[in-house]
């Protein structure tokens, strides 16, 4: 039969495969699913730098990249919140928050001609509480002068499903509006005064493209790649700010001053001219003392290319890249990672 | 049911083979036989059993520290760690009742159409293209629903209802496309196909002397269907509607595009609502207290619960009226 060469070799490749594949390490991660666009890039190119580690990354939710990595079911985790006081005293060990890269939320809307708009945090908040309810109120109108606006009931999009993204939205309103943060408060989920729930993105940007007098928010990324038109928000410095990567870096390099130690830090409502005030890092969440030798070192000299040569991709994915302060300090926390005491970078 | 019945098969049948058998020293294989059935009947009955079991061992959190409350009350506030799953409850129902009203009468009148009226030629078609729509993913009817059916309701549907029938409280309130009734008529779309064909083969399985005896005493063709046909075949029937009940129910994504994903009780058909299993859908990748997962999967134990109950109702409806018609058919 001329069909068992063929058998035979694929019994071979099925038998080999295993073996070539245990020459190489794989590094397990698990969490937030904003950022596995640039996650998944980095793994790819990575590879060309050290060919013998492969990572595999699922993207679950950072809900579940912060349980994981609890339970140490995962090498690292990754989320778009930062852990609570109480989540990190759950974990069996110090975890590091490794900020990778910046993501920004935008507010789009549907009205008739694509006007360019302008808001206040207060006024965005208003509306999401379900205070201010017409385009035409005269709080809209008085920051959108030269446009004419519709006498039509505004129509509130918001993330049906847990959401890094609704986390960076619902921080800034919260920090801008004292009302929204005792009714609402901040979380990947949270309990919405008004409005309809899209699922994901698209169904957020889904549901505004279609019904006219709709406001909604999406990721940076993704108004860019479907070109809605993006509200301009009022920053801490008072400029209205265009959200773009350059304006997302700027909040960045803002927040940078009063980092805490930890990069547990909310970046929304930053200070700077030119801070886009609605964005945030994302995080990778690493065992400051890290159980296994190999892969610990797989991971921290991930991170270290991950924040210098990795940089240079965010840009094309619409992520925004870290401020060369931010870098700074996060080399000083990924020397700080050791394996049974002893650094890991210092030993090489 | 089934389980039941082959269990009882297994255990009640197997053992007078097995004492020819081993009278006669041939019955290893027929022992064999019958322990592999009875094993795999009880491992079905063991499968659900440890599926609830797990579901509220996981869930005993939430259970203990909202007790009943938690199906009465509407709040439903992650970042406070408030929950209750009225709300979600309400829509599930709603929306899936609202599908069979709208779907049951489509099914039966295409499946009578089929089984009964239609000229030979045309019925294989039609059957496949009804069973086709089975096939379609429902993700995609999701898509087709955010992009055509939505527009299409708060253009059209809602506006006429509202003009029309807006002094019932079921018809009013802005149309936003999005909402329960988007929800009901996607799911009716997508429970059509189940009804109908399985209707049909009901229909089909009617003896044709029923038909012959009913027009042999002067019924016209209506009487023989309704008489002849559809008394006979209604235990059948039921159970083809309870298929779609049953994939109302449980169906996720589809919903989860076009009902507006709010955890509110509303009675209004144009507002948004929420299913039990778009919450668990949406919220749990990203559920990071212990409360909040706890609570979504108490959700997912309710549910499974509120489809056994709405599953035994329906049987129990079955027995009531199908007893002669299936006593008949023996």
């Amino acid at each position: 039969m001329k069909r068992w060469p063929i058998l035979a070799c694929m019994l071979a490749m099925a038998i080999a495969w295993p073996a070539a594949a245990s020459a190489q390490m794989l590094v397990n991660g698990a969490g937030a699913t904003f950022p596995y666009p640039i996650y998944s890039k980095w793994f790819e190119e990575y590879i060309k730098v050290d060919p013998e580690v492969r990572f595999n990354y699922q993207s679950i939710g950072s809900g579940g990249g912060i349980r994981q990595i609890t339970e140490r079911t995962v090498d690292f985790g990754a989320s778009d919140g930062p852990m609570t006081d109480e989540q990190l005293k759950k974990a069996p060990g110090e975890l590091f928050h490794i900020p990778t890269v910046l993501g920004a939320v935008v507010a789009t809307y549907n009205l008739p001609g694509s006007p360019k708009l302008s808001f206040t945090g207060e006024v965005l908040a208003d509306i999401f509480l379900g205070k201010i309810t017409k385009w035409n109120d005269d709080r809209i109108k008085a920051l959108n002068p030269s446009t004419t606006l519709p006498n039509q009931p505004i129509i509130v999009v918001h993330r049906s499903d847990g959401s890094g993204t609704t986390y960076i939205w619902v921080d800034y309103l919260s920090k801008v509006s004292p009302e929204w943060d005792q009714k609402v408060g901040r979380g990947t989920s949270v309990s919405w005064p008004v409005g309809l729930g899209g699922k994901g993105n698209e169904g957020v940007a889904g549901q505004v493209k279609l019904a006219p007098g709709s406001l909604g928010y999406v990721e940076l990324a993704y108004a860019v790649t479907n070109k809605l038109p993006a509200a301009s928000i009022r920053n801490q410095a008072g400029k209205f700010i265009e959200p773009s990567i350059e304006s997302t870096t700027a909040a960045a390099a803002g927040a940078a001053k009063n980092m805490p130690d930890d990069f547990r830090v909310s970046m929304t409502n930053a200070p700077g001219a030119d801070a886009y005030p609605v964005a945030s890092f994302t995080w990778l969440l690493v065992y400051k003392d890290q159980p296994n030798e190999a892969k610990g070192r797989a991971i921290v000299k991930f991170l270290w290319w991950a924040i210098h040569d990795g940089q240079k991709h965010p840009a094309a994915l619409l992520y925004a890249p870290l401020p060369a302060p931010v870098v700074k300090q996060i080399e000083a926390k990924i020397k700080l990672i050791t394996y049974s005491g002893k650094p890991i970078l210092a030993a090489q | 049911m089934l389980v039941a019945s082959v269990s009882q098969a297994g255990t009640a049948d197997t053992p007078p083979p097995a004492r020819v058998a081993r009278r006669m020293g041939i019955g290893f294989g027929d022992r064999l036989f019958g322990l592999g059935l009875t094993g795999a009947a009880w491992i079905v009955v063991l499968l659900a059993v440890a599926l609830i079991t797990a579901l509220g061992w996981e869930a005993r959190e939430a259970i203990v520290k909202f007790g009943w409350r938690f199906l009465f009350t509407s709040s439903w506030d992650p970042v406070q760690g408030r929950f209750g799953a009225l709300p979600f409850i309400y829509g599930t129902l709603v929306s899936a009742f609202l599908a069979l009203a709208i779907a049951v009468p489509l099914s039966l009148g295409a499946a009578i159409f089929l089984a009964e009226l239609a000229p030979g030629w045309i019925r294989p078609p039609i059957a496949f293209l009804i069973e086709m729509l089975a096939a379609v993913p429902s993700v995609v009817y999701g898509l087709w629903g955010i992009f055509v059916l939505v527009p299409w309701l708060r253009d059209w549907v809602e506006p006429f209802l509202a003009s029309s029938l807006g002094f019932l409280p079921l018809f009013q309130g802005p149309p936003y496309g999005i909402g329960m009734l988007a929800a009901g008529v996607i799911l009716a779309i997508m429970v059509v196909p189940y009804i109908t064909s399985v209707s049909r083969e009901v229909l089909l399985a009617v003896p044709g002397s029923q038909r012959e005896a009913a027009l042999g005493i002067g019924a016209t063709r209506w009487e023989t269907t309704r008489i002849a046909v559809l008394r006979y075949g209604r235990s059948g029937l039921v159970g083809a509607i309870l298929l779609g009940l049953g994939r109302a129910l449980g169906e996720t994504m589809a919903v989860t595009m076009v009902i507006g994903n709010r955890p509110e009780v509303a009675l209004s058909l144009f507002a948004p609502g929420y299913t039990m299993a778009s919450v668990i859908a949406n919220e749990f990748t990203e559920a990071t207290s212990e409360i909040y997962v706890s609570a979504l999967v108490e959700i997912g134990l309710l549910l499974l619960l509120i489809t056994i109950a709405v599953n035994g109702l329906a049987r129990l409806l079955v027995w009531s009226v199908g007893g002669p018609a299936s006593g008949g058919r023996e």
